[in-house]
């Protein structure tokens, strides 16, 4: 165990620190479904600028995370906060608004609507000029979303609807943007792809917690990573070190 | 070559084949008896086609509540029948107001915007309410629990209408302007099932425009497909629920009034066959779907006019317009088995 990096809650990685500089910051937040225990304290932040990623096994509990950080379900204990604000208790439809983007696993297109309609409700608590520019960047990213504009989200292929999920939540105008396995399902050569669009959009600015099963792609993309067990983080470092973690080679790059 | 029967013989499905072919038969053989018989004239037949589109649009319009509510929520609202009732009944004083002072024929057109206005706006309360404490509360209960509940609300709905309005049948007054026919390209329609008809097309057309064309419309198709990511839109899911039982309690209110129109009679009861039959034009046209709604509506609503004069005038039975309930359910029953969906298909329950 010598060469294990830091484990969480001893000194931390490299990331800013004080409150104010960071965008999400989960603190002993603990999540149930009924009486499953699905969240057992996990403590977390995210930097502006960064991309972060939790990776852990099936049922780790990282969709749970996200989708208690953007208030879908709601911690029983512990703090949620965005930008220094406590959101824990917050409705979801309140928390979009505040600046969290959500592509939640399994795409979830609407897939009765266009392209369009869907990046729309994107935009569903906007208006203004932005939101037009906000379009144009997602058209940008995704030059195939615009051609297929007017077809039914429902007649998308997998790697497209993954698209349109990222595409309707950058419509959100996310200060953090979460996604849920973007690469899950998609050809090895649509995963690269979908992987440099989500540096792209970091490097335009835009602050990423991504979670991942292909832990490999998500620590080449990431500065930092969360490794979630049984909903509690066993491990937090850069992503480089992780990489390199034998622990987390043998659990989460498929070596032995 | 060896004969091989078809790869997806079996048992039930030559069962269906042989059924439907019966059921042709019957329908075929029926209607000629009637029409060589010559018992109805062609006018008669028109009258009965004209009636059951004006009933099918009664039928349609409490449909559309059925089915918007289940677009959004999976669960089928049974006291629909009786917000639907409360409209017309709440509407009924007001009418006779206006029936004793004159008003109604002194000024037809106001009048009945005030009926109809008070009709919509009592029915969409009723469902406002009725969503809000008989089902808000149970959102996240197992889906047969807020059945037994709607069915506590129909009960409790009818019978305080019962015990507040009372117990007799009441007549709406008539109108002058309403009475006698018009002419519509050569024929000769009654008044009031022509404005029965035209209004609902209105309704319905600016149904389908809030539906696909407004920001909340969006919403609730929003909320229909996915409640989760609905919210991660920005959407209150749980206004937008309320905002659909607001719609379909106004389009039940107007049923209310043009049902009164056409059949004269409201009393706490008419919600209870207006409701079932509503339902099962939703489900027959397919439940969750909007223009299915209209069209379960016209098909029920023409079926139980026409179709017992159809099926069974050439046959000697005494009284075949009282058959029309037996004859609607099992056309009902027979799309069903063929169609399960509904014959324009319904909207599934997402994950
Ligand atoms: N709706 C639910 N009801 C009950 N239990 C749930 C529900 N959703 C998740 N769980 C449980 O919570 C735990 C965490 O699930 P979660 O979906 O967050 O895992 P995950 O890390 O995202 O897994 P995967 O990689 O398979 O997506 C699991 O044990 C799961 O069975
Ligand atoms: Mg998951």
């Amino acid at each position: 165990m010598s060469s294990q990096p830091a484990v969480h809650g001893q000194s931390g990685p490299p990331a800013a620190q004080t409150p104010a500089e960071r965008v999400l910051e989960l603190n002993g937040v603990h999540t149930y479904y009924g009486n499953i225990h699905a969240l057992k304290g996990v403590t977390m932040d995210v930097a502006p600028g960064e991309i972060v990623t939790l990776i852990g096994s099936n049922g780790a509990g990282k969709s749970t995370t996200l989708r208690t950080i953007s208030g879908i379900e709601r911690a029983r204990e512990g703090t949620v906060r965005l930008n220094g604000r406590d959101i824990t208790k917050m409705p979801a439809h309140e928390v979009v608004a505040l600046g969290v983007g959500h592509a939640p696993e399994g795409r979830r297109v609407f897939s009765r609507m266009s392209v369009a309609e869907n990046l729309d409700l994107g935009a569903f608590r906007r208006s203004g000029p932005d939101v037009a520019t906000d379009l144009a960047r997602v058209y940008d990213l995704f030059p195939r979303l615009k051609e297929r504009r007017t077809q039914k989200a429902g007649t998308l292929s997998g790697g497209e609807q993954q698209m349109l999920a990222i595409g309707r939540a950058l419509m959100t105008q996310p200060s953090v943007l979460l996604l849920d396995e973007p690469s899950m399902g998609l050809s090895p050569i649509l995963t690269e792809q979908i992987f440099k669009i989500i540096s792209e959009i970091n490097d335009q600015g835009t602050t990423v917690l991504l979670v991942e099963q292909n832990a490999l792609m998500a620590l080449n993309v990431a500065q930092r990573g969360y490794v979630l067990q049984t909903g509690k983080i066993i491990l937090s470092d850069t992503a480089a070190n992780l990489a390199a973690n034998e622990q987390v080679r043998q659990a989460y790059l498929g070596e032995i | 070559m060896r004969f091989r029967l078809p790869q997806r013989f079996n048992l039930v499905s030559t069962i269906l084949w042989g059924l439907r072919i019966v059921v042709a038969v019957l329908v075929l053989a029926g209607s000629w008896a009637t029409l060589s018989s010559g018992k109805l004239t062609p006018d008669a037949w028109r009258e009965l086609i004209v009636f059951g589109i004006a009933q099918g649009s009664v039928y349609g319009l409490i449909a559309l509540g059925y089915t918007l509510v289940y677009g959004v929520l999976f669960m089928i609202n049974f006291a629909h029948g009786d917000v639907f009732m409360t409209g017309a009944m709440t509407a009924f004083f007001v009418a006779r107001n206006f029936g004793e002072s004159g008003f109604i024929n002194a000024n037809p057109i106001v009048a009945l915007l005030i009926i109809f206005a008070v009709s919509m706006l009592t029915s969409m309360l009723v469902a406002i309410v009725l969503e809000r404490i008989a089902y808000r509360p149970l959102r996240r209960a197992p889906r047969l629990v807020p059945l037994i509940t709607a069915i506590g609300a129909s009960l409790f709905i009818s019978n305080s209408i019962r015990g507040i309005y009372g117990e007799q049948s009441q007549s709406y007054p008539s109108v002058t302007a309403l009475q006698g026919r018009l002419d519509l390209f050569g024929i000769p329609i009654l008044k009031t099932q022509a404005l029965v008809i035209a209004s609902a097309i209105v309704l319905m057309i600016a149904l389908v425009y809030f539906v696909e064309r407004t920001r909340t419309g969006r919403a609730m198709r929003a909320v229909s497909e996915d409640k989760d990511v609905a919210a991660l839109m920005g959407i209150n899911v749980d206004r937008i629920i309320v905002t659909t039982f607001a719609v379909g309690g106004l389009l039940a209110g107007a049923a209310g009034v043009l049902y009164a129109l056409v059949f004269n009679e409201v009393d706490w009861f008419m919600g209870f066959l207006p409701g079932i039959k509503a339902f099962t034009a939703a489900v027959l046209g397919g439940i969750g779907n909007i223009a299915g709604a209209m069209v379960g509506g016209l098909t029920l609503g023409v079926l139980e006019s026409v179709g017992p004069f159809l099926l069974l005038g050439g046959a000697n039975v005494p009284s075949p317009n009282q058959l029309r309930d037996v004859i609607a359910f099992t056309v009902l029953v027979l799309v069903l088995i063929f169609r399960p969906n509904g014959i324009l298909g319904r909207s599934e329950p997402g994950r």
